[in-house]
């Protein structure tokens, strides 16, 4: 498919092709599944919402339900507010959820619909919730969909109890995978300190077969935690991208402190989280997470000569590729491009200065990019691996650079919602993947006599 | 029967019991009720998949990224030539150009897709939100083909103006834009056009591979592994066959109307439904030596594939089947295969079937098997339980809710990896449906739970 690309990159200004980022509604939608007894609701055309439902249900391989507005051609001219209010009568009667979270469309923001006022002017039945967002598909990415949701959660659910003593640590965990979200619950836990972390999609999009399907499964934060983070010591919002917005509004409404620190992936991001988190609570470092880390150091030092010195190019969101960029360098790797699709300059500044860290003046960073960007750049500077989603694998192919999946979306493999890349498990997990990739494809190709059963 | 909570009052005439001895009739084609996880689509997306296939052309999503996002790469339609509709090219529209309009992006993407690709025809669709800011996108392609000397063709398909029929339909009108006003000068003796197949899996190559048998031309598929010169060419047939009718019966009237070429219905999934088809085309537009060749294949593939078949059969006598598709055709054909396999139909629905088609289904199943309109998963999880189906049918959002509940399942959609018609696919059919309902994982998931004695 890719055999006419060229190597000549120019940046375009009309086109793209081949994108590395999505629409807001679709990580607004994923984010709201976090929330227990949530029922994600998409105002707008009913095509939306399918698509968002194909490609998680892709993703995750788990039910993914959301209602939609089902918009017409009436709704347009008229405004949506009597497909919303029918819409939110009908779920609540039909599917009885606890919540429902609301995001908007391109189409419903650009007619105008006030989508708070028809709310307001909604019954909504008594102990029920509706929060919303605004998720105009045409402002940044999925990633900054994720993070006006769970901005949503705090302007809509967090409360402070005035004279209550401030108790435990918010975690958002970012836009990472529903095994991302069970090791950090895991990591606080072991760190013995009281935590609520929202949004939890690890017990909605990763459940266990039991031959029933649940509507609504076990897992998510439920909303009583999320009102309480008001009166919690402090916040850790973990990735900047997907986390700062809600971590600063429950700064502003309850006074809660906010930490915003990269996703704890690889060594030095989660000594971090670590750190803080003891900092803000008190406490000690656990013999688990510290024997945990040894292993870690173990096994860098055991494959170190296997991927020291490789040319690595890295595409997907900024949250993940910032934190994958340090521990690349960590492990003596060169990162020559990393690329996202979602706009930024935060994103551009801070892969740079990691750059300049380490004393990578030839290495690329480009936000706002698309995919047959970043393949023509590989055409000139060719690189040893490829880390990124699955949509890397065109690429992957064509140029026959092993790929190393990672990030969302991952549509071709199964292990991403069981196995975390966060944490010191994660960092032990993502040197098992480069360093088989590389090993793979280095057993698959090398001539006879280099070929070795010991490596 | 019919428990309240699982839908509306407004959803009650989209649901109907079959009782051979009584009419009954149920509401299709409208609007989803607002509120309710509806597993249907949007125009945008009928247009998509509809000119998806079309390989030497370069699709062009004008809007905001996430249409361009979600419809990359997504169907498994095949080519013998270019790969080219397989690359994803969107106008990325951002805030500015909602406020300042998205014209000027659209002519810059075209500059950059021509000097990129230099394609000879692009297809421009337009999402939800052009049509609401008003981008003049006919006149944006008009300039475009008078600057490159190539077609330049919008799509008129944004999102909430119908469902997706109406997307087929706009796809269909783009198919007659390319092809022109102007009839055939000549005509192509014993030739034919294939409409309604996407070459899932390389299905289209078999079906041409019978007629090549048989000694007849299939000049042009619509669309699958079609390019612009094929699709231009294809006025010059005698005889359109339409598989998919609910995408493409519209074209077909207008193919009729326009270059006066006649058009059957016909259908290549399952053994019988081959052999009626082909038996069909074959008397419409060959001779004496056509049909005797024809006869001659079927003895041939039928010796070659009946016992293959029925080695799978005694493995599937008796199982049950819901089936929730897209469009009806798809089901019709797809009860049959199961009659033919000893599989009884227990639920049917699709999300835009026809009401000539829900009768149909009547007619094809038994007293008792659940027919849907527009479901949602609450109602096909409830009726699935009630029918005690031992595999569902469908497409990518239904596959996690049969896992999730113990039930097997058979992808009938785009993301189907072998070909599913004539012969070949129905000996495929026969070992995909025995592959997953007959897994062990089945009576793992029964145990539920921990095993103990």
């Amino acid at each position: 498919m890719l055999d006419q690309t060229k190597g000549s990159y120019k940046k375009r200004t009309g086109l793209k092709i081949n994108p590395a980022k999505t629409c807001q509604p679709i990580g607004a939608m994923y984010a709201a599944l976090g929330i227990h007894k949530c029922l994600p609701h998409s105002h707008g055309s009913q095509g939306c919402c399918s698509y968002h439902r194909m490609h998680l249900t892709r993703h995750y391989r788990d039910p993914i339900v959301a209602s939609t507005s089902s918009f017409t051609e009436g709704a347009c001219v008229f405004g949506g507010k009597s497909n919303l209010k029918k819409g939110l009568e009908n779920v609540f009667h039909i599917y009885n959820p606890d919540v429902v979270a609301v995001n908007t469309t391109c189409l419903s923001e650009t007619i105008g619909d006030d989508v708070g006022e028809i709310i307001k002017a909604t019954d909504v039945p008594e102990g029920k919730t509706v929060i919303y967002a605004n998720t105009p598909s045409y402002v940044g990415s999925h990633v900054t969909g994720f993070s006006n949701m769970c901005k949503a959660m705090v302007t809509h659910l967090a409360e402070k109890k005035e004279g209550k003593k401030a108790k435990g640590v918010n975690i958002l965990p970012g836009y990472v995978e529903p095994s991302d979200m069970m090791e950090i619950k895991r990591m606080a836990t072991l760190l013995k300190i009281p935590f609520t972390m929202f949004p939890d999609t690890s017990g909605v999009v990763a459940t266990p077969n039991t031959g029933n399907y649940e509507m609504y499964p076990e897992g998510g934060t439920p909303i009583k935690e999320i009102k309480k983070s008001g009166n919690a010591l402090g916040t850790i919002a973990l990735g900047e991208f997907s986390s700062k917005d809600a971590a600063y509004e429950l700064e502003k409404k309850c006074d809660v402190p906010a930490t915003i620190l990269k996703e704890p992936i690889g060594i030095k991001a989660t000594d971090e989280f670590i750190m803080k988190m003891l900092e803000l609570n008190g406490g000690i470092i656990p013999k688990e997470l510290e024997f945990e880390r040894g292993q870690l150091v173990d096994v860098m030092v055991d494959v170190h000569n296997h991927y020291h010195g490789k040319k690595v190019a890295l595409f997907g969101d900024p949250d993940i590729l910032i934190a994958m960029t340090e521990f690349v360098i960590d492990l003596g790797m060169v990162p020559t491009l990393v690329l996202s699709g979602t706009p930024g300059k935060a994103f551009v500044k801070a892969i740079q200065d990691l750059f300049d860290a380490a004393k990578l003046d030839d290495s690329i960073v480009l936000g706002e990019e698309d995919l047959f960007s970043f393949h023509q750049i590989i055409k000139e500077n060719p690189v040893d691996l490829i880390i990124g989603n699955s949509y890397g694998k065109y690429i992957a192919r064509e140029e026959q650079i092993p790929l190393v999946r990672m990030g969302w979306p991952i549509l071709d493999r199964v292990g991403h919602s069981y196995f975390p890349v966060v944490g010191y498990k994660g960092g032990l997990r993502i040197i098992e993947k480069i360093t088989t990739a590389l090993l793979d494809k280095y057993d698959a190709t090398c001539p006879e006599e280099d070929f070795e059963l010991v490596m | 029967m019919r428990s309240k909570t699982i839908s509306t009052k407004a959803r009650e005439n989209q649901i109907m019991v079959n009782q051979q001895s009584r009419q009954q009739s149920i509401v299709c084609d409208t609007h989803s009720v607002s509120g309710v996880v509806s597993q249907r689509a949007c125009v945008y997306c009928g247009a998509r998949v509809v000119l998806n296939p079309i390989t030497d052309a370069a699709h062009i999503v004008h809007g905001p990224i996430g249409c361009a996002s979600y419809t990359w790469d997504i169907r498994g339609s095949l080519s013998s030539d270019s790969e080219r509709y397989r690359m994803s090219f969107s106008t990325d529209l951002r805030e500015k150009d909602i406020i300042f309009g998205g014209e000027k992006k659209l002519a810059m993407a075209i500059d950059e897709i021509v000097e990129n690709e230099n394609p000879k025809v692009i297809f421009i669709y337009a999402t939800c939100v052009v049509g609401v800011i008003g981008d003049d996108v006919k006149a944006v392609a008009k300039h475009a083909e008078q600057k490159y000397g190539i077609r330049v063709i919008p799509v008129n398909s944004s999102g909430f103006s119908g469902s997706k029929k109406d997307g087929y339909k706009a796809a269909c009108h783009a198919i007659l834009e390319l092809m022109g006003p102007e009839k055939a000068k000549e005509k192509i003796p014993h030739s034919l056009n294939f409409l309604g197949d996407f070459n899932l899996a390389g299905e289209a190559w078999i079906v041409k591979n019978y007629l090549e048998t048989i000694g007849l031309t299939l000049n042009t598929v619509i669309t699958g592994d079609a390019s612009c010169a094929s699709l231009k060419k294809a006025k010059e047939s005698v005889l359109n066959v339409v598989q998919c009718a609910g995408s493409m019966t519209f074209l077909a009237k207008h193919m009729e109307q326009r270059y006066d070429i006649p058009f059957e219905h016909i259908r290549f999934l399952g053994i019988k439904d081959t052999i009626r088809s082909l038996r069909k085309i074959v008397f419409t537009i060959g001779n004496q030596e056509h049909i005797e060749r024809f006869e001659n294949m079927i003895k041939d593939k039928e010796r070659e594939y009946t016992p293959k078949i029925e080695a799978y059969k005694h493995r599937l006598v008796g199982k049950k089947v819901a089936i929730y598709v897209g469009g009806g055709f798809k089901a019709i054909s797809l009860i049959e295969q199961f009659n033919e396999l000893g599989i009884e139909t227990v639920l049917v629905g699709t999300q835009t079937g026809s009401q000539d088609e829900y009768n149909q289904f009547k007619q094809l199943t038994s007293e008792g098997t659940v027919i849907l309109d527009d479901a949602n998963p609450t109602e096909l999880e409830y009726f699935m339980k009630q029918t005690k189906a031992d595999i569902l049918v469908g497409g990518v959002k239904e596959r996690p809710l049969a896992y999730k509940m113990g039930v097997a399942f058979l992808d009938h959609n785009h993301e189907r990896k072998h070909p599913l018609c004539g012969f070949e696919g129905a000996y495929n059919f026969a070992k995909e449906v025995d592959l997953t309902v007959n897994s062990p994982v089945w009576s793992i998931v029964k145990q539920g739970g921990i095993y103990h004695e």
